[in-house]
C-alpha cells in the first residue's frame, strides 16, 4: 500500500469529524432563546377580576414577590404537568410573602373552571377576557411564567412547563434580596 | 391500557431488531442457514408489531384516548377523523414510527426478492437493515416513545397544528419518508459489498431501481411540500431556503449526482470510490436531515419541538458516517478505477461535471444551512444566512445543471468528435439562440430568465432531436409513428424515462425562472363596495362574514374578480381563529392557471366588515412547477418498469445504455 493510500485510509473518516463537532456545539445553543425584553423592566399592572369573584391587581401585591402565571386549559399536556408543582409551591411560599397568580388566556370559562377544580388550585386565579394582560406581557404561547421582585420587576421570564426546581429556584434567589 | 401495550410492542420490535441483525451477520460469518432463516423471521416480527403498533395508535386517535399523551397532543374533538388518521404523523413520535414502520417494510420486501438471488450480499444487508431499524426503535423506546401515559388524563386534546390540516399534509410526509428510508437499501447493499469485498458493478445493478424508487419519492415528497407551502403558508412562495426544506433537498442533490454517476461505472468501470462516497453521503444527509429537524439545533418555521433525541440522532449519525467511511477507507485498494478519462470532451467529463455542481450546490446548501451554528462557534454571533445567499450561489450551478443535461446525453463516451458535436449539437444549440432571441424579442428584459429560456430550449431541442432520430429509424422497419415511439419507449425504458424526467425538470425550471422574473403584487385596505386593481383583475370586497368549524372559528371575506373579459370568479380568502393558538391563521384562496395564478390574502378586517385589508399576488407559472412534477412522475415510472427482454430479432441499437 502506497503512502497516499495510508493517508486516505486516516483522511476520509477524519474528514467528518469537524461537522460532527459542529453539530455537537449545537446543543449548547438554543436557537430560539431570545431574551424577553420585559425582562429587568418594570412589570406591567393589571387588574382582573378571579374566578371568585374577588379582584386582583398587581399594585396591591408590591412588597411581595409575585410569579404571574398564563396558561389554559386546553394546553396539552404542558399546562397540566406544571399545574401541580404550582400548587405544591404556593403551599410551600405563601408564607413567605410570595404570591401566585394564574392568568388562564383564551379559554372558555367552563372548562377553565374545571381545570382549577381537578388540580385544586387554591391560590388567585383570574380570566383575562379581552386578551390585554397576556398582550402587555408579549404572552407568546402557554404556558409561560413571570417573576416580578419586591420593587415589581421582571426578573426572570419562563417559557413551557415550570418545575419544581425552577420555582424554588426562582424563589429563594428573589427571597434572599433585601426587600 | 393503551400506552402500556403500545410500549410493550415497541419494545418488542427493537428486541427483535437487535436480535436479526446480530443473527443475519453472524449467519453470514459462519454460513449457517438456520440463523439467516431466524433473523428473516426476526424482520417478519419487526415488520408485524411496528404495524400494531401503528394501528394501535390510529385506534387511539380514532377513540380519542387522551391517555396517550401523543393523542392528547395533537388531536381535540373537534379535530375531522381524517385529520385524526393523519395526526399520526403530524409530530415527531408519531414520524418515527412511520419512518421506522417504511424501513421495515423495505427490510421485508428486501427478504423477500433477494432471500435466494443473493446468496453473499443478502445477509450484511439485511444484518445493516434490521441494525438501522434498532435504532430507530430504541429512539421510540427512550427518547421519544409514542405511547407515553398522561396522567390525569386531560377532558380533551389540544389539537393539530392547524397548518398540518391540510391534503398536502396527507402526502407530503408519506412520500418524503418513502424516498429517505428508500436510500437504506442502496446503502445497505454498498455497506454489504464493502463487508463482503465485492467492490464491483454488483451492488449497483441489484440497486439500480431501488434508487430511482427512493429518488422519486422523494422529488415526489419536495414537490408537494412546495404546493403545501405554496397554499397553505400564505406567503405565496414554495421555497424558501428554510433549513428543514434544505434538509430534504441535501440528499435529493447527492442522490440526483449517484443516479448520473453509476452509470459511468456500468459503462466504463470507473468512480467506485465515488459512487460509494455519494451513496454514503445521501443516506448520511437523509439522516442529517432527520437530526437538524427534530434536535431543535437551528432555528426553523417548522421544526418540530426538541428534547433528547437530538442527542440519539447525532451519536447515532456519527456512528453511520465514521462505521461506513471508516470502512471505504479500509476498501480503498479494491476501489482503483479500472478505466479512465481518455478526453476531456466526452459523456464521462460531462457526467463528471454533473457531478461536481450537484456536489458543489449539496455543499452550498449545507455550508448555508449550518451557517448559523458555524457563525456563532466562531464568532460568537448568530448570524443567518437567507435566500439571496442560497440563490446567489445555486442559480449558475443550476443553470449550468441545465446545460449539462443536453450536453450528457447525446455526446460520445470515450472522445467526442467534431462529426458526433455537430451532428448531436448544431441545430439544438440554433434553437436555444432563437428561442432565447424570441423571448427577447417579446420583451424578456432580466438576463438570467433569458439564459434559462435559451438553455431549456436547447435541452429540449436536444431530446426531441434524439427521439425523432430513434423513431425514425424505428419506423423503418414498419412500424407507424404511434408505434415507433411507444415501442420506443418501452424498450429502452431507462434511457426514455430519463429523458420524460429531463424534460419535467426543464418545465420546473420555466416555472421558476418565470414565477420569480413575472409575479406581481399588492396590498390594499378595501371599503366594502370598493375595488382595487391589479394586472388586469378588478377585485371588489363584498362581504365579510364568520363562521364556526368543528375546531375553529373563521372570518371568511366574499372578494368577486372580474378580469378583462368580464367576471371571472369569487374568491373566499378567511382567517382561521383556533383557540389553542395565539395568532390567526390565513386561510388563502387562490384560482390556478396555465399562466397565471390568483392568489388572495385576507389580512387585518374591521370588526363591522366595513373595510379589509387584502393581499393580491399574481403569480405567474407557478403550475409549471405542478406540471412538471407529473411529467416527472411518468419519466420516473417508465425508467423503474422492468427491463424488456431482448428478443435477437432486434439488436440493441447502438447509443442504449448498458443494462
Amino acid at each position: 500500500m502506497s503512502a497516499r493510500s495510508r493517508v486516505l485510509r486516516w483522511a476520509i473518516p477524519l474528514a467528518v469529524v469537524p461537522v460532527l463537532v459542529l453539530l455537537a456545539y449545537g446543543f449548547r445553543t438554543d436557537p430560539r432563546a431570545i431574551p424577553s425584553p420585559l425582562v429587568g423592566k418594570p412589570a406591567a399592572p393589571f387588574t382582573l377580576t378571579a374566578f371568585d369573584g374577588k379582584p386582583i391587581s398587581l399594585e396591591s401585591l408590591r412588597g411581595r414577590v409575585v410569579v404571574v402565571n398564563f396558561w389554559a386549559s386546553w394546553c396539552v399536556p404542558a399546562c397540566y404537568d406544571e399545574a401541580p408543582s404550582l400548587e405544591r409551591a404556593w403551599q410551600a411560599y405563601r408564607d413567605r410573602s410570595v404570591v401566585l397568580v394564574g392568568i388562564n388566556i383564551q379559554d372558555k370559562e367552563e372548562p377553565a373552571r374545571r381545570f382549577l377544580d381537578r388540580f385544586g388550585h387554591t391560590f388567585p386565579n383570574a380570566p383575562d377576557p379581552a386578551g390585554r394582560v397576556s398582550v402587555d406581557y408579549g404572552v407568546y404561547g402557554v404556558p409561560e411564567t413571570f417573576f416580578i421582585d419586591r420593587t415589581g420587576r421582571v426578573r426572570f421570564k419562563h417559557v413551557g412547563a415550570v418545575t419544581d426546581e425552577i420555582l424554588k429556584q426562582q424563589l429563594d434567589k428573589l427571597l434572599a434580596e433585601p426587600a | 391500557m393503551t400506552p402500556e401495550l403500545g410500549y410493550a410492542l415497541t419494545v418488542a420490535a427493537l428486541v427483535l431488531a437487535v436480535y436479526g441483525s446480530g443473527a443475519a451477520a453472524w449467519s453470514a460469518v459462519k454460513g449457517r442457514a438456520d440463523l439467516r432463516a431466524s433473523s428473516e423471521r426476526a424482520a417478519i416480527g419487526v415488520w408485524l408489531l411496528l404495524t400494531a403498533c401503528m394501528l394501535l395508535l390510529v385506534y387511539a386517535f380514532l377513540t380519542f384516548d387522551f391517555s396517550v399523551r401523543y393523542v392528547a397532543s395533537n388531536t381535540n374533538r373537534g379535530t375531522p377523523f381524517y385529520y385524526r388518521i393523519t395526526a399520526l404523523w403530524g409530530a415527531l413520535e408519531g414520524s418515527i414510527i412511520l419512518w421506522g414502520w417504511m424501513l421495515s417494510l423495505y427490510t421485508l420486501i428486501v427478504v423477500a426478492r433477494y432471500r435466494r438471488t443473493q446468496p453473499q450480499l443478502y445477509p450484511w444487508t439485511l444484518a445493516v437493515m434490521l441494525g438501522l431499524s434498532s435504532f430507530f426503535l430504541l429512539v421510540m423506546t427512550i427518547p421519544a416513545p409514542p405511547f407515553e401515559r398522561l396522567s390525569p388524563i386531560p377532558p380533551d386534546g389540544r389539537g393539530l397544528n392547524p397548518l398540518l390540516e391540510d391534503s398536502g399534509m396527507i402526502t407530503h410526509p408519506v412520500a418524503l419518508y418513502l424516498g429517505f428510508t428508500g436510500f437504506t437499501v442502496p446503502f445497505a447493499f454498498a455497506m454489504a459489498a464493502l463487508i463482503v469485498g465485492r467492490t464491483g458493478d454488483e451492488w449497483i445493478t441489484i440497486t439500480r431501481r431501488w434508487t430511482i424508487i427512493a429518488w422519486y419519492f422523494l422529488s415526489l415528497g419536495l414537490l408537494i411540500g412546495g404546493w403545501w407551502s405554496y397554499h397553505v403558508l400564505g406567503w405565496g412562495g414554495y421555497w424558501a431556503w428554510d433549513p428543514v426544506e434544505n434538509a430534504a433537498f441535501m440528499p435529493w442533490l447527492t442522490a440526483t449526482a449517484f443516479l448520473h454517476s453509476v452509470m459511468i461505472q456500468e459503462r466504463r468501470r470507473m468512480l467506485k470510490l465515488w459512487n460509494l462516497t455519494l451513496i454514503i453521503l445521501t443516506f448520511s444527509l437523509t439522516l442529517f436531515g432527520t437530526f437538524l429537524t427534530r434536535s431543535g439545533i437551528i432555528g426553523s418555521v417548522h421544526a418540530f419541538t426538541q428534547g433528547s433525541i437530538g442527542i440519539f440522532f447525532l451519536a447515532f449519525l456519527a456512528l453511520v458516517v465514521l462505521g461506513s467511511f471508516s470502512m471505504l477507507a479500509w476498501r480503498l485498494d479494491r476501489l482503483r478505477a479500472q478505466g479512465e478519462l481518455d478526453s476531456i470532451v466526452s459523456r464521462e467529463s460531462a457526467f463528471l461535471l454533473n457531478n461536481l455542481f450537484l456536489v458543489a450546490a449539496a455543499f452550498t446548501v449545507f455550508f448555508g444551512t449550518v451557517f448559523p451554528l458555524l457563525s456563532e462557534a466562531v464568532k460568537g454571533v448568530k448570524v443567518s444566512v437567507g435566500a439571496p445567499f442560497f440563490n446567489l450561489v445555486n442559480i449558475p450551478i443550476f443553470l449550468a445543471l441545465i446545460f449539462l443535461m443536453g450536453v450528457g446525453p447525446l455526446i460520445a463516451w470515450r472522445r467526442a468528435s467534431a462529426e458526433n458535436l455537430r451532428r448531436n449539437f448544431l441545430m439544438p444549440v440554433a434553437v436555444g439562440i432563437v428561442g432565447a432571441a424570441l423571448c427577447r424579442a417579446f420583451g424578456v428584459g432580466n438576463l438570467l430568465v433569458l439564459l434559462c429560456m435559451g438553455l431549456v430550449a436547447f435541452v429540449a431541442a436536444t431530446i426531441a432531436l434524439d427521439f425523432w432520430r430513434a423513431a425514425r429509424a424505428r419506423r423503418r422497419t414498419g412500424d407507424g409513428w404511434l408505434d415507433a415511439t411507444w415501442g420506443l419507449a418501452l424498450r429502452q425504458n431507462r434511457r426514455y424515462g430519463g429523458f420524460v424526467v429531463h424534460l419535467g425538470i426543464l418545465v420546473i425550471a420555466l416555472g421558476v425562472a418565470g414565477s420569480q422574473a413575472w409575479s406581481t403584487q399588492t396590498e390594499a385596505t378595501i371599503n366594502r363596495g370598493a375595488t382595487v386593481e391589479l394586472a388586469g383583475y378588478t377585485i371588489r370586497f363584498d362581504d365579510l362574514q364568520p363562521a364556526e368549524e368543528s375546531n375553529h372559528v373563521k372570518v371568511v371575506g366574499t372578494f368577486s374578480v372580474s378580469d378583462r373579459r368580464g367576471p371571472y370568479t369569487v374568491l373566499t380568502p378567511a382567517k382561521k381563529f383556533y383557540p389553542q393558538e395565539q395568532t390567526p391563521i390565513a386561510a388563502v384562496d387562490y384560482r390556478l392557471g396555465f399562466v397565471e395564478d390568483l392568489y388572495l390574502v385576507l389580512g387585518d378586517f374591521a370588526r363591522d366588515g366595513s373595510h379589509a385589508t387584502v393581499k393580491i399576488q399574481i403569480n405567474r407559472m407557478v403550475s409549471w412547477l405542478w406540471i412538471g412534477g407529473l411529467i416527472l412522475t411518468l419519466g420516473a415510472a417508465l425508467a423503474i418498469l422492468p427491463e424488456p427482454r431482448r428478443t435477437p430479432a432486434r439488436p440493441r441499437p447502438e447509443h442504449a445504455t448498458v443494462a
